[in-house]
């Protein structure tokens, strides 16, 4: 198989900076009287699937827009902390739509495609403007304009942010739209529906199965185009960021009918999480990264005080200040507490290694604000005309001043741990957060198989193999509302003489079918375990051998140990209840089942991606000081991967990536 | 319910003021002449109307708010409900309904006795500076004689306070009449009018029983 | 690390014609994990049984997509305030402890299965007019409409809801004021919801009523067990709407 970007004017080598104003007026048109004979299926209602059924509704399409919650507001974009990207350059400092996709293309490691994310970074500002006027409540300065603030990995402010609750504010603008949509008409809404697998008819996505989750039954549901906006795979570590019912199903069906995997072991590892604290944990909390704009990460210099922490007798304050090791700012000067996810999650992982870590477990690193409150406390003092402020005092003002910045993630904090982190620091340590890799796309967000679409987290596109702070919720929005209702037409142009597409096919009868034995087998089985140990066990596999650091050897051995799980799955695990009701563990187990194929894959990705690069990081391919070393004579390809059924392996198919516009550079930080 | 609710907190400051004739020490002349005064002054007597009006519309939208309200709730109860609140009095603000028909019983025996009594009933009369005047007084002042009718009365009184104390405040919100700077002062005053009404009302019948 | 011995009385109900009960379990938690983690705690431990686990939903498990809906001890999302169900910790029960553990009750939140609730009312209301209408693409620059910080932040405040349903569920009137106040508000306070106020308003109230929710009577438990404590004077400023919008506006929906 060829795989055909589709990039516009490649040959004619358009600048990229045209490329997308160039192709978007170009691109086919479907006329408003076909729109309105033309159906198209969104499953998934976070940031990018709401915004893409709200925009193709308000164009005049037909959607039907399927989410397995229930309501379309639940979905897990709502709970993104720290903010969105924008190239507005409200605050002067230097920013620029080429700024931004620079840092975006740097930050993910040179492994995204240069179009897509020039396209991303140029509409980026678009998104902000559609927010406002949608009525979401971004931060404001006295003047009653927007605010911005810096976020990792780049040296500009370009962050837009609502408090600690920008993904939660972004999805509420775009749900409301979409709800607009559905009292309009345009859009059908299918709450408590799960898809289940995707039907092609003649080559082409025409439609899903899906279960109705509070009956059980499985339904049809037909139509000229299939787009999937179901998130990223996260879950497959088991202990996540992701919401707990975040899964691959949808995508992964996909991947069992065709649709290629691209780069399924680029995980993203956040540095900011509160530690697991035991067994019974069901996921992890992520402190927004915006705290380590004021945060300071470090560890005790000596073995002797980091283990006398964790046994209870000593605490962070006990340890001097010449005791304290401030690695990220030892180590990376130049960008110091603020460097990109995956180097700070590392540098974390190898001072806990070194047998550092602050927590009984011997997995976290501290967090301190305590030299932000002093500052802010001196400052406001200062501001406020109070001189020889006493040290009290400036502690007071400077801890009004953070609870005034973090004080919804403070209290959270607090909730979590019991822990005061205004008098103690934050322990931290990283967790899976979030999934470079998903469906390959091309330039017009189109997998391999015509008519069906990927949009958002669900696709791998334009985050390389690390994505940027505050860029997951601008990818998002991007696609749904201003890419895909312009690129879709190219493939429905195509289609508009064809008549409304029939439920009752032959094929979706057929796939009906296949999809109930799949749901008889899982129930049938009454072995004696539970979907969750199951799904524990599997995670434990992918985080120990496919987390932050991996290497041949384990995950040859990583692979073998998920095969014989998978196997004892089908063998032993018991699915309670019936198929034909309300059944949330049968809901898990399908889930379960998917995540082991696809956990395979991305240990097979990782294994044949033998240097580091991004979130991916492969011990045989390190520098002398232990960073991450990139090999771009061999590994510059996106690696969209074919599946073969589980006795077959897998097939790669490579995407050689093109930097016409920028230098390939060994990323520093330092 | 908010607009009928504050004519009638406005109508028992009246009410009250006049009630508070009774404790003057002067045979209940004063109390006489006020009565007098309220039952033959034609303004007086259109308000009165209205009053009444407007109770039996109070009562009759509270209970049909009341029902559509249990409706709302569903056929399955709590087994455990606590209500908590910010600014209010839980027990008051959830059982208004409760609160108000046991006003509405007090309001018909009350009226029974003392309003159809001097429309109707066979009222001695005391004759002032030349005038004759129904002697209201005397029936009130046999009233509280009774102990039952006094503790009946102060019972009625704390009740007509939970109702109040809620109903205030509560009136001011239905009406969107709710400021950062001055709800807190309205609240002060809605907390403060249920006490003073209720324990004026209530200190009479006390205070009469005692003097007897 | 302390254990806890519980005792939980736990609501069951196979679906919203079928008549529910309470039934008895005992379960050992440690006080770190999270109200939650304890129910799947219990859920392994019957499922272990081979018996049907507890439905409850949830899905974020950290306090913003408002998934989960339970009452706890006669409290929306348990003792805790400002909390919801799977921020709530068992460090705040003790040893020995009895919990009872219901689905919300309203009518217009029929019971799906144990404690899984239908909220969809919540959508209807929203799609009768909690949104701005503008279509993507039509809008001018973001700074083009400066917005007063206070006033920025009150709309905030209202636009803080996550649609959880614990006002339903703790007023006792099941009204669904505090829910439709705070999207009122919130769009109402910003220059760019203001042009379709006085319809929203209206819009809104008007599928509330239908829905079967309650009337408010300003008890303020809805404030009080509101995990994101929003106040009751969204309710005074919707109040405030829709006076106007009826007695001084044009605007009829019907």
């Amino acid at each position: 198989m060829i795989l055909n970007a589709n990039i516009p004017d490649e040959v004619k080598k358009v600048p990229l900076e045209e490329k997308w104003t160039k192709y978007r007026s170009t691109v086919p048109l479907v006329a408003p009287n076909n729109k309105r004979r033309l159906e198209i299926i969104v499953v998934g209602t976070g940031l990018a699937g709401a915004s893409a059924a709200a925009s193709l509704g308000e164009l005049g399409y037909n959607v039907k827009c399927f989410t397995f919650h229930d309501s379309p507001r639940r979905a897990h974009s709502i709970a993104a902390q720290g903010g969105i990207n924008a190239a507005k350059n409200y605050t002067n400092d230097g920013d620029s739509v080429y700024r931004l996709f620079y840092d975006t293309i740097k930050g993910g490691d040179y492994r995204a495609r240069e179009a897509n994310v020039y396209r991303l970074a140029e509409v980026s500002a678009n998104i902000i403007d559609q927010a406002v006027a949608q009525g979401v409540p971004f931060a404001r300065e006295y003047g009653g304009l927007l605010e911005n603030r810096s976020f990792g990995g780049v040296q500009v402010s370009r962050t837009f942010y609502a408090r600690g609750q920008t993904g939660q504010q972004l999805l509420l603008g775009a749900y409301q739209a979409l709800s607009r949509q559905i009292s309009l008409g345009s859009v059908d809404m299918y709450n408590r529906h799960e898809m289940l697998d995707v039907v092609i008819v003649d080559g082409k996505a025409r439609g899903i199965i899906a279960r109705n989750l509070v009956t059980g039954k499985l339904e049809r549901f037909a139509a000229h185009a299939v787009v999937l906006a179901t998130g990223g795979y996260g879950n497959v570590f088991y202990l996540s960021t992701n919401a707990m019912n975040c899964n691959v199903t949808a995508a992964w069906r996909a991947v069992r009918r065709g649709a290629l995997m691209a780069n399924p072991c680029f995980t993203q590892i956040h540095p900011t999480c509160i530690p697991v604290s035991g067994d019974y944990q069901s996921k992890l909390t992520l402190m927004s990264e915006s705290l380590r704009n004021d945060g300071r990460v470090w560890v005790p210099k000596k073995k002797e005080d980091a283990e006398a922490i964790r046994k209870g007798k000593k605490t962070a304050l006990d340890i001097k200040e010449e005791d304290r090791d401030y690695f990220l700012e030892r180590r990376y000067p130049a960008f110091g507490n603020l460097v990109p996810r995956d180097v700070a999650s590392r540098a974390a992982k190898t001072a806990c290694d070194e047998g550092l870590g602050v927590a009984p477990t011997g997995l976290a690193v501290y967090l301190d604000f305590s030299a932000a409150i002093k500052r802010y406390g001196q400052s406001k003092a200062n501001s406020s005309g109070i001189h020889n402020a006493s040290e009290a005092q400036i502690i007071e003002l400077g801890e009004k001043v953070v609870e005034e910045k973090y004080g919804n993630l403070f209290e959270m904090y607090e909730k979590i741990t019991g822990e005061n982190p205004y008098k103690l620091p934050m322990k931290i340590y990283p967790a899976v957060h979030y999934t470079m890799g998903g469906l390959w796309v091309d330039y017009n967000l189109e997998t391999n198989i015509p008519g069906l679409f990927a949009l958002g987290e669900c696709n791998f596109s334009d985050h390389g193999a690390n994505r940027l702070g505050a860029s997951a919720l601008m990818q998002g929005l991007a696609d749904g509302y201003f890419v895909l209702p312009y690129t879709i037409g190219k493939f429905l142009s195509g289609d508009i003489s064809t008549p409304k597409i029939d439920a009752n096919r032959a094929e979706f009868v057929a796939v009906e079918k296949e999809t109930r034995e799949r749901i008889d087998k899982l129930m049938s089985i009454g072995g004696s375990q539970s979907i969750e140990s199951f799904h524990r066990r599997l995670g434990k596999i992918m985080w120990d051998y496919c987390g932050m650091s991996r290497t041949a050897e384990g995950l040859t051995a990583a692979r073998q140990m998920i095969r014989e799980l998978r196997e004892e799955f089908y063998r032993d695990v018991f699915v309670p209840g019936k198929a034909d009701e309300f059944n949330p563990e049968l809901e898990k187990a399908q889930r379960v089942a998917d995540f082991f194929e696809l956990g395979e894959l991305m240990v097979v990705d990782a294994l044949n991606r033998n240097e580091s690069c991004g979130g991916h990081f492969r011990e045989e391919s390190q520098t002398e000081e232990g960073e991450a070393k990139r090999d771009d004579v061999n590994y510059r390809y996106v690696a969209a991967w074919e599946y073969r059924g589980w006795e077959e392996d897998p097939l790669m198919h490579r995407e050689d990536l093109d930097f016409d516009n920028i230098e390939l550079k060994s990323r520093s930080y330092k | 319910m908010s607009l009928t609710g504050l004519f009638l907190i406005m109508f028992l400051a009246v009410h009250l003021a006049g009630n508070l004739q009774l404790l003057h020490d002067d045979g209940g002349e004063a109390f006489n002449i006020y009565a007098h005064f309220m039952t033959s002054f034609t303004p007086i007597k259109v308000i009165s109307y209205g009053l009444y009006a407007f109770i039996l519309l109070h009562a009759v939208q509270g209970w049909a708010i009341w029902r559509q309200n249990r409706i709302a709730r569903g056929a399955e109860r709590y087994a455990i409900k606590v209500t908590r609140t910010t600014n209010t009095n839980g027990f008051a603000a959830s059982n208004m309904g409760w609160l108000g028909t046991i006003i509405f019983i007090f309001l018909v025996l009350h009226m029974y006795q003392f309003w159809l009594q001097m429309k109707l009933g066979n009222v001695p009369m005391v004759t002032y500076e030349g005038e004759e005047y129904k002697d209201l007084y005397t029936i009130v002042a046999a009233a509280y004689t009774n102990l039952g009718y006094v503790i009946f009365y102060v019972v009625s009184m704390v009740v007509v306070g939970f109702h109040l104390y809620h109903g205030f405040q509560s009136a001011f919100q239905t009406l969107g009449l709710n400021h950062r700077k001055y709800t807190p002062f309205i609240q002060w005053v809605g907390k403060a009018y249920a006490i003073v009404v209720s324990a004026g009302f209530a200190i009479i019948p006390i205070y009469m029983y005692l003097m007897q | 690390m302390s254990q806890l011995n519980l005792t939980l009385k736990i609501w069951r109900q196979q679906n919203a014609n079928e008549k529910g009960r309470f039934e008895t379990h005992q379960v050992e938690a440690n006080e770190h994990m999270s109200f939650l983690e304890m129910l799947d705690v219990l859920n392994e431990k019957l499922i272990g049984e081979k018996k049907e686990p507890v439905a409850f939903e949830h899905d974020c498990r950290e306090g913003i997509c408002g998934a989960c809906s339970m009452v706890i001890n006669g409290h929306p999302h348990g003792p805790q305030q400002k909390t919801t169900t799977c921020q709530l910790h068992m460090r705040h029960f003790h040893n020995g402890d009895t919990i009872h553990v219901e689905p919300y009750r309203a009518g217009a939140f029929p019971v799906i299965r144990d404690l899984v609730v239908d909220r969809a009312a919540f959508d209807r209301i929203i799609q009768a007019g909690g949104f701005i209408s503008v279509n993507t693409g039509q809008p001018q620059d973001a700074n083009a409409l400066p917005v007063e910080k206070d006033q920025a932040s009150r709309a905030f405040d209202g636009a803080e809801c996550i649609g959880c349903g614990a006002c339903v569920a703790a007023c006792p009137n099941a009204s669904a004021m505090l829910f439709v106040s705070a999207k009122v508000s919130h769009l109402a306070l910003l220059p760019q919801g203001k042009v379709e106020a006085a319809r929203r308003v209206q819009s809104m109230v008007k599928q509330m009523d239908l829905e079967g929710f309650g009337n408010c009577s300003n008890v303020t438990a809805c404030e009080a067990e509101c995990p994101k404590g929003i106040s009751v004077e969204n309710i005074a400023r919707m109040n405030r709407e829709y006076f106007s919008s009826v007695i001084t506006t044009e605007t009829r929906v019907d």
